[in-house]
């Protein structure tokens, strides 16, 4: 674990990272590292703060303090362009989709492709048709994104954001609103792309099951910090009353959320 | 308001870096010269054919009290020209285009749109404002080309079918005063004006805060400040280009 040691330099560094949205902290010195080529998921409380933790890795968000740094590099303390070029080693996929409306969903998956590459026609064609194919919408590329249901343009995003095959991926609740079905596709699609790019990813989700199977590391992110950072298997077995009350879904176990309990 | 003005400039700075650095997306450029033209002929082409119609019936209810009547012609082609046909086709294509440009940047940014452009290594400033900033700055020019037309058409119709004046007279009347300096000064002022209402427009989409009624917001404010820019600014144009 040597400064030298070129492995050793996280992926993703996030050092005592603060932000607030209007007087309100939602990231308070919030430290987190992930190591190249592993897979992180972020667990907590709807509203806790994660897609604002995603934001802050691919520099959407500024942190209000605090350093944020991709393979060593602060983003913030180099250029715009120079950010940019960092963007481009990301891929993310965004909670609500953020397909762009004016495009098709072909256009959309082809975005990235177009504007980051040479290939030619018939290749950003085949990328596109492979990536739909993964995400199990084969031959929906004539449609806009309205003619879409949710879960559909969610997977449509999905597409989007592995289209450039990119190192790092960040997956905002992939998951949330698809069948069981759907759900493992997109579970399988990947436990396929880590096995075979190895890229760093980092996925927020509420469902457990998908954490375990996607995880080397499971985190709890909980007032303005990862509380909690475990691999699977001890995060599944921790007796911590937070990791306790969430993986079992209980609100009354969960102190801060209890408005139900009557008794003193 | 200072504080919007500030930026005002660091988008007008972003735009002109955008805008010289590669890459060029012309396709984008002519989609937006296409959806601000086609916008906006309809609503400039009556706006312009009535203005002129009512200045020929006032400057003649007016001059004929000193028996200027022969004048009309001048005057209307000239306020047409120099004043009236860059300053209204400013406020119909802010109402139309303007106002749809703060509208579709609004709902991309509440619907994280413009954050998907920026995952996705584009410059959200240029990808955007770049193409409707030229265009703008291209198709007001067109649009006052045409307005001028339609304001001394519709001077024409209203003094000789209406008025009675004489058609030939009344034509060489329109054009013996008028100089190429009235043109360009019209011309130039069209085109800031194309160039403020998008800009303005597309920053106040682009700064968008708080869902569809947000959206909403941006829209009106954006048709009420680049109303006031385009009027406060045309006074100091026309000092400029006397
Ligand atoms: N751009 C913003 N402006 C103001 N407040 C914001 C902004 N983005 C997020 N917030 C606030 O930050 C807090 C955390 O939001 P965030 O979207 O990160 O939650 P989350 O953990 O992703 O929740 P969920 O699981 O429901 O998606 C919320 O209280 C939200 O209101
Ligand atoms: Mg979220």
């Amino acid at each position: 674990m040597g400064a030298a040691d070129v492995t050793a330099v996280p992926a993703v560094r996030l050092t005592g990272v603060s932000k607030a949205f209007g007087g309100k902290n939602v990231l308070s010195g919030l430290d987190l590292e992930v190591p190249v080529g592993t897979s992180l998921v972020v667990l907590g409380k709807s509203g806790v703060g994660k897609s604002v933790l995603l934001k802050h890795v691919i520099g959407l968000l500024k942190p209000d303090s605090g350093r944020v740094e991709v393979g060593g590099v602060d983003i913030w303390s180099v250029s715009a362009r120079e950010r940019d070029q960092i963007r481009r080693r990301f891929g993310m996929s965004f909670q609500e989709g953020a397909l762009f409306d004016s495009m098709t969903v072909g256009e959309n998956i082809s975005f990235p492709l177009r504007r980051h590459t040479r290939m030619s026609v018939a290749q950003v064609r085949d990328r596109v048709a492979e990536c739909l194919e993964l995400v199990r919408l084969p031959g929906i590329e004539a449609k806009g994104p309205s003619e879409l249901s949710g879960g559909m343009r969610r997977r449509v995003g999905f597409a989007r954001a592995i289209a450039l095959k990119p190192e790092i991926l960040l997956f905002d609740e992939p998951t949330t609103g698809l069948d069981p079905i759907n759900t493992d596709a997109l579970v399988r699609v990947i436990q396929k792309l880590r096995e075979s790019l190895r890229p760093t990813a980092i996925t927020i989700t509420h469902d457990l099951k998908v954490a375990f199977q996607v995880a080397d590391r499971v985190a709890l992110l909980e007032a303005g910090r990862i509380r909690i950072d475990l691999p699977p298997a001890d995060f599944e077995a921790s007796d911590d009353p937070r990791v306790v009350a969430f993986v079992q879904g209980d609100s009354a176990m969960d102190e801060e959320t209890a408005p139900l309990e009557v008794s003193g | 308001m200072l504080e919007g003005f500030g930026r005002f400039c660091e988008l007008l700075y972003r735009t002109i870096l955008g805008a010289v650095r590669p890459p060029y997306d012309l396709k984008a450029l002519r989609d937006q010269v296409v959806r601000v033209g086609v916008d906006s002929v309809p609503v400039v082409f009556l706006t312009t054919l009535f203005t002129g119609a009512v200045m020929a019936l006032q400057t003649f209810n007016g001059f004929a009290r000193f028996h200027a009547e022969a004048y009309v012609g001048s005057v209307v082609a000239i306020s047409m020209l120099r004043e009236l046909s860059p300053v209204l086709s400013g406020l119909m294509v802010t109402g139309r285009a303007g106002s749809a440009m703060a509208a579709e940047l609004g709902t991309m940014r509440v619907t994280e749109q413009i954050d998907a452009l920026v995952s996705l290594a584009t410059d959200p400033v240029q990808y955007l404002f770049v193409p409707r900033v030229l265009a703008g700055i291209i198709v007001l020019p067109m649009l006052v080309v045409l307005g001028n037309a339609m304001g001394i058409g519709g001077g024409y119709l209203v003094a000789v079918k209406i008025l009675g004046a004489n058609p030939v007279i009344y034509m060489d009347n329109t054009f013996q005063y008028l100089r190429m300096n009235d043109l360009w000064s019209g011309l130039i002022k069209a085109a800031f004006f194309g160039g403020l209402l998008s800009l303005i427009g597309c920053q106040r989409g682009f700064d968008t805060e708080g869902g569809a009624e947000g959206v909403g917001r941006s829209t009106t404010t954006a048709v009420v400040i680049v109303s006031l820019a385009i009027l406060v600014s045309d006074f100091f144009l026309t000092k400029v280009l006397f």
